[in-house]
């Protein structure tokens, strides 16, 4: 059978506004979920002990085991189909699957921020706490630059890895790209050449990713040089 | 309560699910490994045509949703002719996936043995084999092991999708409980905290193995 794309070139336009919406909501997840795991990773990293300092990062090292340890698909279930159903809400799919990805990459998030913290040196914060600098400060100002250099690789990663994963939130309905392309398939009977497409779409978008994330990793060694 | 009384009676069939899940990504991960390994092999073989067949393989499958190659052996497959079962998809698109992640932990731990210790070993008179009994194995294993336990945890993480194409595994034997009982919080929270424990089992026996490859450093 010889592959005849005609039928998929007429269904441009359902398939980028999939492509679309796949992009929206895994930037919107990405960005959420960094600021959010970049957040749970000072608190980690705060060597101060104190009994609710201890609980707090008992909580947080808990909800990123649990969130590393369950498929992305188990969470995006629970967001949409058992939460709803424990407070009586109907959420829509969207709100669902920004949700689940944004904290499914919050843990990841966190744990990259956590190792690249580590690698700065305790000497920083030391030095920024004796000429007066506020904690938060000091984080904003002199840790998180450095920080962004030495975890740009494993961070693009992550971000590959989320452009990948939002093809799930196809199954709770949300008509990314893998949802419209499934439309496609169904509509035109031809689901090879609609999936061949769904595949040059998302490594399209990977490609084009991890393009921009080593732009930025260079940007930034030159910027520290 | 009702949700724990669903939840007695339909214990076994999340249990059943749970070791569809352990077998399908067991037989999964043995076809990563070793369809990782030739691809590590064919990315440094002389021939251009091999190398460059290799890399694209690798690239492409990284670069894909795993969702995206199960549909299209599944669902596209039969329009060209190719008809197989749900689980055969499952497992070959799972193994044959993983095995490019798998490739390219393999190709860098391989690229990163120093040619300065087989020297010194040649050097010392170690022949051949022991050279790659007691110096390539070991220091391979150290860099090898580590990341390969985060990619099985992600294979079995990745297990999940095969539900979608009706694979009778765990998240697919939860949703059918789900839609006959009508009860979605009990069931659904099973499945996570099943899933949690046996990725945190998997997690806690790699570190195990990690220490063990590692006990030379």
């Amino acid at each position: 059978m010889a592959l005849d794309f005609s039928a998929i070139a007429e269904n441009t336009s359902p398939l980028l506004a999939g492509l679309g919406t796949t992009i929206a909501i895994s930037m919107i997840s990405i960005v959420m979920g960094g600021l959010i795991g970049l957040l749970f990773s000072f608190v980690l990293s705060d060597r101060r002990s104190s009994g609710s300092r201890t609980a707090l990062k008992g909580l947080i090292h808990t909800y990123v085991s649990m969130f590393r340890g369950t498929p992305l698909l188990t969470q995006l279930i629970i967001a949409f189909y058992v939460i709803p159903s424990a407070i009586g809400i109907d959420i829509p799919s969207e709100l669902a699957a920004i949700t689940a990805l944004t904290l499914n990459t919050a843990a990841f998030q966190c744990e990259i921020f956590r190792g690249g913290l580590r690698a700065i040196s305790v000497g920083q914060s030391e030095a920024a706490t004796m000429l007066g600098i506020k904690r938060w400060q000091a984080r904003r100002r002199i840790l998180t630059p450095q920080l962004f250099r030495l975890v740009m690789p494993a961070l693009t990663t992550e971000i590959i890895i989320i452009l990948k994963n939002s093809s799930l939130i196809s199954v709770i309905a949300v008509t990314d790209l893998m949802r419209s392309t499934q439309q496609i398939a169904a509509a035109t009977f031809r689901p090879t050449e609609a999936y061949l497409i769904a595949a040059a779409g998302y490594l399209l978008l990977t490609v084009v990713a991890s393009s921009i994330g080593s732009l930025v990793e260079r940007r930034l060694a030159r910027a520290a040089a | 309560m009702a949700i724990f009384t669903t939840l007695i009676e339909y214990w076994p069939r999340l249990l059943v699910g749970l070791a569809w899940t352990a077998t399908t990504c067991l037989l999964a991960a043995i076809i990563a490994v070793l369809v990782g390994l030739i691809l590590a092999t064919l990315v440094r073989s002389r021939i251009t045509t091999i190398r460059w067949f290799a890399r694209g393989y690798i690239d492409l499958m990284r670069g894909t949703p795993i969702i995206v190659i199960l549909f299209l052996l599944y669902y596209a497959a039969p329009s060209v002719g190719v008809r197989l079962e749900a689980q055969t998809v499952g497992v070959f698109g799972l193994g044959f996936y993983g095995g490019a992640y798998f490739a390219e932990v393999f190709r860098a731990g391989l690229a990163s043995i120093s040619s300065g210790q087989i020297e010194a070993a040649t050097m010392l008179g170690m022949t051949k084999w022991q050279i790659v009994c007691r110096i390539k194995f070991p220091m391979a294993l150290t860099l090898i092991v580590p990341p390969s336990v985060n990619q099985l945890i992600m294979l079995v993480k990745e297990s999940a999708v095969l539900s979608v194409i009706t694979v009778p595994e765990l998240t697919a034997e939860t949703t059918k409980i789900v839609n006959e009982t009508f009860e979605v919080i009990g069931p659904y929270l099973a499945m996570a905290i099943l899933y949690w424990i046996l990725i945190e089992t998997l997690s806690f026996g790699g570190r195990l193995t990690e220490r063990w490859a590692t006990r030379f450093l």
